[in-house]
């Protein structure tokens, strides 16, 4: 009962930061719109492997591939705050209070959760006049499994900054990762058009797996299996990941 | 309200084949009083920062122990942090959010409720004269006002213990003494406060006991004035218009002087125990001698004395 109630503190905390600088949330976002723009018509031909026959067809293919981009590249970006935190002495002044230390990191991961939920909003909004449809219950699902991502690669993200402690470092680490993890995950380019040995190897990227699931939100096959696979997943990932970065930040601040 | 015995820590420096063990603290014992305010006297590196996260639950001592109002560093931390609160030489507070947000955010960490937490904000914000600032960002604050917003966080759960690490470090002298101001003020309201300090000055006016510590151990340890006087009398320098040597000769006679000594430039040098009082003494037994008195100066030793008695080098120099 005491962590929620630090949990819901530092979210909140975290929120009104949010609110004071929202100009990250638009900078954040404007690079998908950039490749919805651009990048999307230029790939409608690649996209015909997957049964995009027009635009429409392909943004349904191509958007929520962008969203779980968004949930992965994002998410693995929050590490550099929390580096931040931890030399200007916020957490440390946190750490001398009897606040739940768990807290500290989950509030944090929280707020990332709803970052993406507000970019993801935008970037479904502004591809509806691109002839985007979806029902509104295959946009919780999805919305599910884009919270679910994020907390995985937020939580990745923060094990990794705790790890390293360095911001350098970290961006070496977090592009080292970030680029194989959004290839192998179809997000971008369709897999269809890899070879088989590197679909073999994207069979085991849980990413790839969130990837598809989306898709078929996208196209409405609510019931497909690929849909509560990749929620599975996803959830049991998140889960792993937030494990080992929550035990490394108690163990690193105490 | 904090002893301690044996507390050491050391860390490991360099990397791979070079490593080394760097003892920034070893084996310290100290007894700090109810409502008084202790300082920790020491050049940077002295080991004073690790000494004090290593009390405010920040840093695991590698041995020794330390009980701090009541509970026990190493077993009830929990405890411990209820009842102290520590400010960091850098502060630590959000760029984007005022002071007001921060005190209540900084209440609510210690599990105290929203509208007290609300309360207690408004009444610290008025104790420490940022009312006036209260709901402007953090970033635009000036350099005292931010140390007293880093106080304001430290103490709004009303510890009994308040460690406080080089509060006035970089600041003017106005807000020095202010700052001065309110650690008093926080004494008066019957807190423990354990600070650290290079400054001589804010040892010496400010607090009741110091520990002078250097390479990673204390030194000396006792009120400022106890320490001065311990390392030698005072020392009172006389100037006559001529015949010193027969002045030497008359002053060597008192019982307030323990040993005149003429100095080349034609001055002597008088070691004294107390200058207030032998001042007189030394002013009548010259005009009773009829020898004219040109100039009389007295020399208190400093902490800085202290330092160089005990390190063999001074605290300004390193």
């Amino acid at each position: 009962m005491k962590t929620l109630r630090d949990i819901w503190l530092v979210f909140q905390r975290h929120m009104l930061l949010m609110i004071r600088s929202p100009l990250s949330i638009l900078l954040g976002v404007s690079q998908p719109v950039v490749y919805l723009a651009l990048f999307a018509p230029l790939l409608k031909p690649a996209l015909a492997s997957m049964g995009a026959g027009s635009m429409t067809a392909a943004y349904r293919i191509y958007v929520p591939g962008m969203l779980v981009a968004l949930a992965l590249g994002g998410g693995l970006y929050v590490g550099f705050g929390l580096l931040a935190e931890l030399s200007s002495g916020v957490i440390e002044r946190a750490r001398v209070t009897p606040i739940s230390r768990v807290a500290l990191l989950l509030g944090r991961s929280l707020r990332d959760v709803v970052t993406l939920v507000i970019q993801a909003a935008i970037i479904i909004v502004l591809a509806m006049p691109l002839g985007l449809f979806v029902h509104i219950q295959d946009l919780l699902l999805a919305y599910v499994l884009l919270a679910l991502i994020t907390l995985s690669s937020s939580a990745i993200s923060y094990g990794i900054a705790l790890k390293v402690s360095n911001p350098n470092v970290l961006g070496q680490v977090v592009n080292n990762l970030a680029q194989p993890l959004m290839l192998l995950s179809g997000t971008l380019l369709p897999l269809a058009l890899a070879p088989l040995w590197l679909r073999r190897v994207s069979d085991w990227n849980p990413f790839s797996w969130a990837v598809v699931g989306m898709r078929a939100l996208f196209a409405g096959h609510t019931g497909d299996a690929s849909v509560w696979q990749s929620i599975a997943l996803l959830a049991a990932v998140a889960v792993l990941a937030l494990a080992w970065s929550a035990r490394l930040f108690a163990r690193s601040v105490r | 309200m904090i002893e301690t015995s044996g507390l050491r820590k050391s860390f490991q420096t360099g990397r791979r084949r070079r490593t080394a063990t760097v003892d920034a603290v070893s084996g310290l014992d100290l007894a700090v009083a109810e409502g008084e305010i202790f300082g920790f006297l020491g050049p940077n590196g002295a080991g004073k920062t690790t000494t004090l996260r290593m009390l405010a639950t920040l840093l695991q001592p590698d041995g020794g122990e330390a009980v701090i109002a009541g509970a026990d560093l190493r077993t009830e931390q929990a405890a411990v942090r209820r009842s102290i609160g520590y400010i960091a030489q850098g502060g630590g507070t959000w760029d984007d959010v005022t002071a007001r947000e921060e005190l209540v955010m900084q209440a609510r960490m210690h599990g105290i409720g929203k509208a007290e937490a609300q309360s207690r904000a408004t009444v610290a914000l008025d104790a420490f004269d940022l009312t006036e600032y209260a709901d402007r960002n953090c970033r635009t604050y000036s350099g005292g006002q931010r140390r007293r917003v880093d106080i304001a966080l430290g103490v709004i759960h009303r510890p009994k213990v308040l460690f406080l690490d080089e509060p006035t470090s970089g600041l003017d002298p106005q807000s020095r003494s202010h700052m001065w101001d309110e650690i008093r003020r926080l004494r008066a309201e019957g807190m423990t406060v354990f600070l650290t300090t290079h400054y001589l000055d804010e040892a010496d006016a400010l607090c009741d006991r110091i520990a002078i510590i250097d390479g990673g151990g204390i030194v000396a340890e006792g009120t400022p004035a106890a320490l001065k006087r311990s390392i030698a009398g005072e020392v009172v320098t006389v100037g006559v218009a001529d015949a010193a040597e027969k002045a030497a000769d008359v002053l060597a006679e008192q019982q307030c002087v323990r040993s005149a000594e003429l100095r080349d430039d034609g001055g002597l040098r008088l070691a004294v125990d107390i200058g207030e009082t032998a001042m007189p003494q030394i002013m009548r037994a010259l005009s009773d001698a009829g020898i004219e008195l040109a100039t009389i100066e007295l020399h208190r030793p400093t902490l800085d004395d202290v330092f160089l008695a005990k390190t063999g080098r001074s605290l300004r120099e390193s």
